[in-house]
């Protein structure tokens, strides 16, 4: 699917060099209608029947009946009658895009980041699109009690590492709890030593020797701020520490915890250590027993992120049920289903509606598990989540019930800009035939060329001797 | 084996009109549902029709005047629809509980050449996940052992009964063979099967030394067949090659996992040599001999739909699209999680396959009847037929969609317990009394 890549890079060339395209689906600067569809908003205005969405570069400036929204005369309009559209999907927990998850050499990996491995050419950014997704959150794996630095990224297929980044999304860490960062079940991997922390005693252990360290480190920085505000003009900085940078940042309300957990004495263990050094488990990731915490998790004040039906790979996922996300939406949490995959992540649609099956979610409900409830848990809900005026213009238009294992994806969004859509997905798949046989032609005569010319006695401008390719 | 408990139903599910009424003595092993949307499968669609099973067995069929036994339970299925319990067409259930504990897998054996094993004897009959599979109509499935070249055999269960032998519906239905595989696709956890340090060469060599290997198993198992029917007294009984020729003479059935297109080519090639009844299992590279497998008669059953597609350069929808074109070819096919704790999910994987080709009537087929006549078991098994096995459910939709509810599951003509360890703590974890706010 390179060729897509390619094809998009060469559209947004031509954009800037403001060429008339031949894909009308990709005019961003041109307003578009989606109109006559079923409009669910994941907003306070609900669903809309016979709805219509109209954005304009890249923002959404109308959203309501259809009768009542009025296109601007240069506007693209998408007949999408009998459709339905929602806002893009967004994933709280994946590990796509990147070229490497887990530092898992040490127990604290707080320094690095998923940020500086952003793999722009990962065919799971599109295939995701194809399932409606249009933000990822990008972790760094589980194999830490402290883990690395995360990333948010928009589904912009065809734009480098750097502009994947969704800009100005507030900084998330990784932290992770129970059997992975214990290495419970990666025992007898050769060339792979034993590692501190071994039980769920040293898996707090850690976190908690970090923050006394990330306390201290604070209090220095906080004298020397004092010092510098008071006009001293001889205070010396501390020396910056990478590692504990981050968890200063955590102690000041600037950068999110979302923790790996599974087991519910595990979860409520963490947020009493956050309580003790003054600062909060913004998002429990999994956080498969959240069911048996559900109050203690509201009280801390923490958002959960959970599978929607995984269950028995682990001990500590026996006890998994497909009713957690009810169970804690009923107690007040904000509740998303994320894939922690790049194959759920093409259907986390199908995921949400699995808690209408099991714990009785309401449609606005379930929707809400893959739009503004992730949005709001990685603090982007100002832009992005729901179909609302002034919100980035990031939606999905099926072909059918989205909250259906019948459901289809027609065309993806981000930014106003056409992602994924089916049919040009048709089409290119016929571009790519068509480009392989002529290629596979061009080979064919490179090579009787080259016969020709490696007969003895011509001159030969032949392969083997670099230069020429 | 009679665990009906409309109360324990009643409030596990939201029932709604569903009622239940028992015209005499509680022992009656006769039910009837009326009424009701009956989708047979076998002959299409009865509108306010009724169904009645007697003595585990489907003893009627029909319309509104279907004569219903005196003494007969009666449901009330006004507005509900009824269809064959759905089959996981090869799963692990039984046969492992958690995954990462080796303790609780039996699934596979040391070695290579295992024909003398059976999954019947290790199948857990008390296992979790075999109410939660049921719970959501899946009736019966193939447990099928895994690991070497030759497997061992696997069995057909009814997802119910207090011992393997009241689940058993066929203890050995197929002889499970993985073919070998040239490798280097990277599959598993730690990406790779050991083999990514040896060139592709290295590989090729190995892999046909691994199906010349199999030949030979066979080709043993072809002599002591021989010897034995003889009646020579100088063989010395061998249970591997005694189980192995079962296969010789196509009374049992070899379901063969084979996913690239070598392994399928070769896989075929070899059934056909030793006149094998051969059912491919997994599949994923099939799409290009779907008019081959169609003209062979060989039928595949497949794996999750929801997977990524082969390469980086496949269609994003390769998944979905496959069960489509064989079945357009006139390929039989059938489903399969090919592990346990998924089968719940089963026929929202095939549903996948619907908006991208798959005709809605030919993926309800493929978790029903078309599994049973793969297996051996279509004259008793996979529609609701007179005469059939009443593995039969009670559904307010289309069980193939996410947000239908089972609401009532027959195996064997009785209806089974919806309760599972995933409600239970459902029950108990919501009716948790709120936390007082200080303590």
């Amino acid at each position: 699917m390179s060729r897509s890549r390619i094809l998009a890079l060469g559209l947004s060339l031509g954009l800037a060099g403001g060429v008339a395209t031949q894909d009308p689906l990709a005019a961003q600067e041109q307003p578009v209608l989606v109109t006559g569809a079923t409009v669910m908003t994941a907003s306070d205005a609900g669903r809309i029947e016979n709805g219509a969405v109209l954005f304009e570069n890249g923002r959404i400036t109308a959203v309501g009946p259809a009768s009542e929204v009025d296109a601007p005369s240069n506007a693209r309009i998408i007949d999408a009658t009998g459709k339905f559209v929602i806002p893009g999907i967004i994933d709280a927990h994946s590990h796509i895009a990147a070229d490497a998850i887990n530092e898992g050499s040490v127990a604290v990996s707080s320094m690095v980041s998923i940020m500086d491995v952003i793999d722009p050419t990962d065919i799971a950014i599109y295939r995701e699109a194809a399932g409606g997704v249009t933000t990822s959150h990008v972790m760094h794996g589980s194999a830490n009690p402290i883990g690395g630095q995360n990333a948010i990224i928009k589904h912009r297929w065809g734009a480098d590492a750097e502009g994947l980044l969704f800009e100005g999304a507030p900084p998330t860490i990784k932290f992770a709890l129970g059997e992975n960062p214990k290495r419970s079940n990666f025992g007898g991997i050769p060339g792979i030593p034993d590692r501190y922390p071994q039980s769920r005693m040293g898996v707090m252990d850690v976190i908690r020797q970090a923050f006394a360290a990330a306390t201290a480190y604070k209090a220095e920085w906080d004298a020397y701020d004092a010092r510098v505000a008071n006009g001293d003009r001889n205070a010396i900085p501390p020396r910056r520490d990478l590692q504990l940078e981050p968890l200063k940042e955590i102690l000041e309300g600037t950068r999110y915890v979302h923790a790996h957990s599974y087991r519910a004495d595990e979860i409520l263990q963490l947020m009493r250590v956050a309580e003790e050094f003054g600062f909060r488990i913004h998002t429990f990731q999994h956080v498969l027993e959240g069911y048996r915490v559900a109050d203690e998790l509201r009280e801390h004040g923490a958002h959960a992120s959970t599978f929607s039906d995984w269950w028995a790979y682990k001990v500590e996922a026996y006890e998994a049920i497909p009713y957690n996300a009810a169970i804690m939406t009923e107690r007040g949490i904000v509740v998303s289903i994320n894939s922690d995959s790049g194959e759920e992540g093409r259907h986390l649609n199908q995921e949400a509606a699995k808690t209408m099956k099991w714990g009785g979610m309401t449609e606005e409900q379930a929707l809400a598990m893959v739009t503004i409830n992730p949005a709001i848990q990685l603090n982007i809900q100002d832009r992005v989540g729901s179909l609302e005026v002034g919100k980035d213009a990031d939606l999905v238009i099926y072909d059918n019930y989205p909250l259906s294992s019948f459901a289809k994806v027609r065309t993806t969004f981000v930014d106003g800009e056409v992602v994924f859509d089916v049919e040009r997905d048709m089409q290119m798949r016929q571009e790519m035939v068509a480009e392989r046989e002529r290629l596979l032609e061009m080979l064919g005569e490179a090579e009787e060329t080259e016969e020709a010319d490696e007969t003895p006695g011509s001159p030969g401008t032949g392969s083997g001797n670099g230069g020429t390719r | 084996m009679r665990r009906f408990q409309p109360a324990a139903l009643a409030t596990a599910v939201a029932l709604g009109s569903l009622a239940v009424s028992a015209a005499s003595a509680q022992e009656s092993d006769t039910y009837a549902v009326t009424g009701a949307t009956i989708h047979t499968v076998a002959n299409g669609t009865i509108e306010n029709g009724t169904i009645v099973m007697r003595a585990g067995q489907i003893v009627a069929v029909g319309g509104p005047d279907t004569a219903i036994p005196a003494g007969a339970t009666i449901i009330e299925g006004t507005g509900k629809h009824v269809y064959p319990g759905m089959v996981d067409a090869f799963s692990r259930l039984g046969l492992t509980e958690i995954g990462a504990v080796s303790a609780t897998n039996d699934q596979s054996e040391m070695g290579d050449w295992n024909p003398h094993l059976e999954a019947y004897q290790a199948i857990h009959p008390a296992s979790e996940h075999i109410p939660v599979a049921r719970a959501n109509g899946i009736t019966h499935t193939l447990a099928a052992p895994g690991g070497g070249t030759i497997s061992g055999q696997a069995t057909l269960i009814h997802l119910d009964g207090w011992t393997v032998e009241e689940m058993r519906i066929e203890e050995s239905a197929g002889m499970v063979i993985d073919w070998p595989s040239v490798g280097g696709g990277g599959r598993g956890f730690f990406g790779g099967g050991g083999n990514q340090d040896r060139s592709f060469q290295q590989r090729l060599e190995q892999y046909e030394k691994d199906v010349t290997e199999l030949d030979e198993w066979f080709a043993a198992a072809a002599h002591y067949r021989q010897a034995t029917e003889a009646g020579s007294d100088r063989v010395t009984r061998d249970l591997q090659l005694e189980q192995l020729a079962r296969v010789l003479d196509g009374s049992l059935p070899v379901i063969i996992q084979a996913n690239d297109e070598r392994q399928i080519t070769d896989a075929i090639e070899f059934a056909e040599k030793w006149a094998l009844d051969l059912v491919l299992a997994g599949a994923e590279e099939s799409r290009d001999m779907a008019s081959t497998l169609a003209e062979k008669g060989i039928p595949v059953i497949l794996g999750p739909v929801q997977r990524l597609p082969s390469d980086r350069d496949a269609p994003y929808d390769e998944p979905n699209t496959l069960p489509g074109v064989l079945h357009d070819a006139g390929v039989e096919i059938a489903f399969a999680t090919f592990n346990s704790s998924d089968s719940r999910t089963l026929p929202y994987e095939v549903a996948n396959a619907v908006p991208f080709g798959l005709p809605h009537d030919a993926a309800l087929e493929a978790v029903t009847l078309s599994p049973a006549r793969i297996l051996g078991v279509g004259d008793r098994l996979g529609s609701l037929e007179t005469g059939k096995t009443a593995n039969v459910i009670v559904a307010d939709g289309d069980p193939l969609e996410i947000t239908t509810q089972i609401e009532y599951v027959f195996i064997k003509g009785v209806p089974v317990d919806l309760d599972n360890k995933h409600r239970r703590l459902w029950e108990k974890y919501k009716n948790r009394p709120a936390k007082a706010t200080t303590t």
